[in-house]
């Protein structure tokens, strides 16, 4: 990781689903999405976004992810690389997850679902038994 | 073989070979646009981080998206006519045990210049890093801010 450069990744935009009141565009953060042996993470960029304007909903086994962004910007254009719009993102949830107890943070723009699998599905060693008699 | 032919489709570089139509569809839509509000939204620097140059009568207000980032992760300095931002993003270790389903967030180093269209004061430099978006604001010059004629 040392000495890399970051790259320039344009937004992706999106087209959202449904009827919008509000005016575009909308995008799509970058996520990683990691698991371990509780929990998985999904961690979504999304600057601009305050805590508050954030919000996280569960629909049908889906994830969904809306975060707000402010459009005033002072005085007029000189240069505009990046446009600014809302974000929106939508997971599917396996089963293995435990619904009532997805928590979820927010800091520098940065947002961090914790998703705890379920009791049943931590513990899903299969053991093997070798079948001697035929 | 035949029919294996159908089935080894040639792989594109993005998952989903629609979706390349859907970016150049939302592209064409983003250039009318940007044609009907005069907003030459396209023209980057193809530098990391983008950043967005607006200015009033007394600022020109510099803004950069930088997520994940602190206000210790950033550098800036000044000339009477531009600035620098640089730094360097890290995201930090997850610990040993964990597998990566998706990886989309980049970490790394950046440098980039900003060249402003006027000379500012130097001394009376803002910058501020909420919610993952740096904002600069410098003060234009006394020589460059337009005078307000009155007409008597």
């Amino acid at each position: 990781m040392e000495g890399k450069d970051i790259q320039v990744q344009k937004k992706k935009e999106v087209e959202p689903q449904g009827e919008f009141t509000q005016e575009g565009p909308f995008f799509i953060p970058n996520v990683d999405i990691f698991e371990n042996e509780d929990n998985i993470v999904l961690l979504a960029d999304m600057p601009g976004v305050a805590k508050d304007n954030i919000d996280i909903r569960l629909e049908d086994g889906q994830l969904l992810i809306r975060g707000k962004v402010s459009r005033d910007v002072p005085g007029d254009y000189v240069l505009s690389e990046y446009s600014i719009g809302d974000y929106h993102s939508s997971f599917s949830l396996s089963a293995i997850i435990d619904q009532t107890k997805i928590q979820a943070s927010m800091k520098n723009g940065v947002l961090r679902v914790v998703l705890p699998k379920s009791d049943k599905s931590k513990h899903r060693k299969i053991t093997i038994k070798s079948h001697q008699e035929t | 073989m035949f029919p294996k032919r159908f089935i080894d489709f040639p792989t594109w570089s993005v998952g989903n070979p629609f979706m390349e139509f859907e970016r150049m569809r939302q592209e064409m839509k983003r250039l009318s646009e940007g044609l009907q509000f005069g907003l030459p939204s396209f023209s980057t620097a193809g530098v990391f981080p983008l950043t967005n140059v607006t200015e009033d009568n007394s600022n020109f207000y510099i803004r950069a998206e930088l997520p994940g980032l602190s206000t210790d992760d950033i550098d800036i300095s000044v000339t009477n006519n531009g600035l620098s931002i640089s730094g360097k993003r890290i995201i930090p270790k997850e610990g040993d045990n964990v597998r990566y389903h998706r990886r989309e967030r980049e970490a790394g180093n950046f440098s980039r210049m900003v060249s402003l269209p006027g000379s500012i004061d130097t001394d009376k430099v803002e910058a501020k890093f909420t919610d993952g978006i740096l904002t600069i604001v410098l003060a234009k010059s006394k020589a460059m801010a337009p005078k307000q004629i009155e007409v008597k």
